[in-house]
């Protein structure tokens, strides 16, 4: 958790000396960001990776329509094997072979796929909203209300959530809408812990003492004049807990505590998988390929977007841009003299 | 003297936590109607009278407030109630997993920190080095990929090649450590590097961070000035102070650490407390389930102060009052 703190630390450190910038620029903060986020080609690689995947959600029902396979259609024929066993990649059609089912094993992840964003991008929406609300209110009155909130936040970060994710599948029994209350449950609780900080420390600024003044709530302080300064470390912890999410929810699925066959979830499919390793590589490993794919490129993203955020990245860019320079120089055999007098960094 | 005060008051809080938790898990008993609990563990063809039975052994008929009543004296007296299954006392059937789940929690957690902490400091001297790219690679992947698909992954690519090729060393399962340290290492350290790898990522990026924002101090500065060697300022100076937040962010990643457990037991079919509480899942077992949240709860908080005092010993600037 504190790594987002510290991302959202200095995501937002970075607000209030970019608006320094802002008028000489003439451009706005959010088009800085964009400028720099553009310049980095892991970024935008992991950019277009999460939004082919979202395409590749939405789009499901053609992948079954193009293959003719149903999702949940299963082909004791052709996709299985004389043992009974799921057919290799590329066999009788079946682009990614089959699963144990004899079910075509691309189609099925690809509605995989959208369980799993759906859980993720929804679940971190609202413990967004959650724990903005509830840093905003700890950070602000401050006190006893601080005080209440923060060690029931401590509390909840530091519960194992699987073993409470076990006691209440057990009593409720597994459902969609438990481990989305679940994730969420668990999820705003490092929001609030930010957002507190930083709320924290903008309610000292003068602006605030300033809306005060001019006879301004409680409220409209901190819907108005604080939230929009929140907005850059909040982005930047959203598009890091969405991949937490997407975890979150796969490894209940695999423990059988999340979505429930034959619903396809990546978390279900690779517990199924693991029952057919030795016959079946595929299997297990394309479910887990498209899991990492998903949340890898979603950790990219966020810290691409949490450096792009940053007005020290500008310099980092250059700097590297310089060494590359007087790299190439000393290999020209040219002495890197005037690169040593220039500093890197201003 | 101070400490003893603080020792006192950390442990009645824990005990408020833990007391706390312990209600909670109580009252999931009665999420649900008692009649159709009694009447699971019945089974189907039961009558009438079986389920009265059922729930006058299991004392469901009684008042609210007297159960729960019995079930704190019961947790006082170390009593954890009933399997609803097998009539064992939980603690019994939890004190008979506790082997695996120990040995796989310990192992983890020395590699982790190992790792961690290592890697975390060799990037940070290194920064931007062919090593500190690698790992910050590596520490990408190791935060994406999820316990159990690291678990699977290993078992796919390492155990299921080498074994299907003679070589029976690694492998699944649980040994225990009395049948002899090589089987017992063998057994288990696919287990630890898959609870190891995502915490081990976290920490490299968290010590990595502390440490090169630690370094551009102006302490450090006078150090090097004084002539200091390059060592000593790392160890004695730079670590030291770089390490108070690694730390307590450790009390945070106990829990973590016990949800991951259960993960990778299953994943390798290691017995252990998660698995039993897992297949309790299955049978409807409740007591074992709730025995396993409070003992895990207690766990926890005894780890977190145990943090504490690992971070008051650490920062000179933390007294403990």
């Amino acid at each position: 958790m504190s790594i987002l703190e510290e991302a959202a630390n200095e995501a937002a450190a970075t607000v209030g000396a970019q608006e320094g910038a802002h008028n000489v620029m003439g451009r706005t903060q959010w088009q800085l960001t964009w400028g720099r986020l553009r310049s980095d080609k892991v970024s935008m690689i992991a950019l277009v990776v999460v939004i082919l995947m979202i395409i590749i959600a939405l789009a499901a029902p053609a992948f079954a329509a193009v293959t003719g396979h149903p999702v949940d259609a299963a082909y004791p024929d052709t996709g299985e094997n004389a043992f009974g066993n799921p057919v290799a990649p590329g066999v009788n059609g079946f682009i990614l072979g089959t699963d144990s089912a004899g079910r075509d094993l691309l189609v099925r992840i690809v509605y995989g796929a959208r369980i799993s964003l759906f859980v993720g991008i929804v679940t971190t929406a609202i413990a967004l909203v959650l724990g903005v609300a509830v840093g905003l209110i700890a950070g602000y009155f401050g006190g006893i209300v601080d005080t209440v909130l923060a060690r029931f936040t401590d509390a909840v970060l530091a519960f194992p959530y699987v073993l409470l994710a076990l006691a209440l599948a057990t009593v409720f029994g597994p459902s969609l809408l438990l481990i989305m209350i679940l994730i969420t449950f668990f999820s705003w609780a490092g929001i609030a812990r930010i957002v507190r900080g930083q709320t924290l420390s903008l309610k000292e600024k003068e602006y605030i003492e300033a809306a005060r003044s001019l006879g301004a709530g409680p409220f409209r302080i901190m819907f108005y004049d604080i939230l929009p300064n929140l907005l850059a470390p909040v982005l930047v912890v959203g598009t890091l807990y969405i991949p937490n999410a997407v975890v979150f929810e796969s490894t209940l699925s695999y423990l059988g505590l999340g979505i429930q066959p034959p619903t396809p979830s990546w978390g279900n499919m690779l517990s199924d998988a693991s029952n057919f390793y030795q016959v079946a590589w595929w299997y297990v490993f394309f479910p887990a390929l498209f899991l990492l794919i998903t949340t890898l490129a979603f950790n990219l993203l966020g810290d691409g977007i949490r450096d792009a955020m940053d007005p020290r990245t500008e310099r980092l860019i250059a700097a590297r841009r310089m060494r590359k320079r007087s790299l190439r120089r000393k290999n020209a055999g040219t002495p890197p003299a005037t690169v040593q007098l220039q500093q890197p960094g201003n | 003297m101070a400490i003893v005060g603080y020792l006192i008051r950390r442990i009645l809080s824990g005990l408020v936590v833990v007391w706390l938790v312990a209600t909670a898990s109580f009252f999931l008993f009665f999420a649900r109607p008692v009649e159709t609990v009694a009447r699971q563990l019945a089974g189907r063809a039961a009558t009438p009278q079986v389920i009265n039975e059922v729930i006058q052994n299991l004392g469901l008929n009684q008042p609210i407030l007297t159960q729960y009543w019995h079930f704190l004296d019961n947790l006082l007296h170390g009593n954890l109630g009933f399997s609803y299954y097998t009539g064992q006392t939980v603690d019994q059937v939890l004190k008979a997993d506790l082997p695996p789940t120990i040995s796989l929690v310990i192992g983890a957690t020395i590699l982790w920190l190992v790792f961690g902490l290592g890697v975390g400091i060799i990037s940070a001297t290194r920064a931007r080095s062919l090593f500190d790219r690698v790992a910050s690679v590596g520490v990408l992947i190791g935060l994406s990929l999820p316990v159990f698909v690291t678990g699977e992954l290993l078992i796919l690519f390492i155990f299921q090649p080498l074994y299907s090729h003679g070589f029976h060393w690694i492998n699944t399962g649980y040994v225990g450590i009395t049948s002899g340290i090589v089987p017992f290492v063998g057994h288990m350290i696919l287990p630890w590097i898959t609870l190891a790898t995502v915490q081990a990522a976290v920490y490299t990026r968290l010590s990595r961070g502390q440490l090169l924002e630690t370094l551009g101090e102006d302490y450090i500065r006078t150090a090097r000035s004084k002539g200091l060697s390059e060592r000593r300022i790392l160890y004695r100076h730079a670590v030291r102070a770089a390490l108070t937040p690694v730390v307590s962010q450790l009390g945070v990643d106990v829990g973590t650490l016990l949800g991951g457990a259960v993960v990778v037991e299953t994943v390798f079919g290691l017995g252990g407390v998660g698995q039993v509480a897992l297949e309790a899942v299955d049978q409807d077992n409740l007591p074992v389930i709730i025995g396993t949240v409070i003992i895990a709860a207690v766990f926890v908080v005894f780890a977190n102060i145990v943090v504490d005092l690992v971070y008051a010993a650490l920062d000179p600037r933390v007294r403990i009052t």
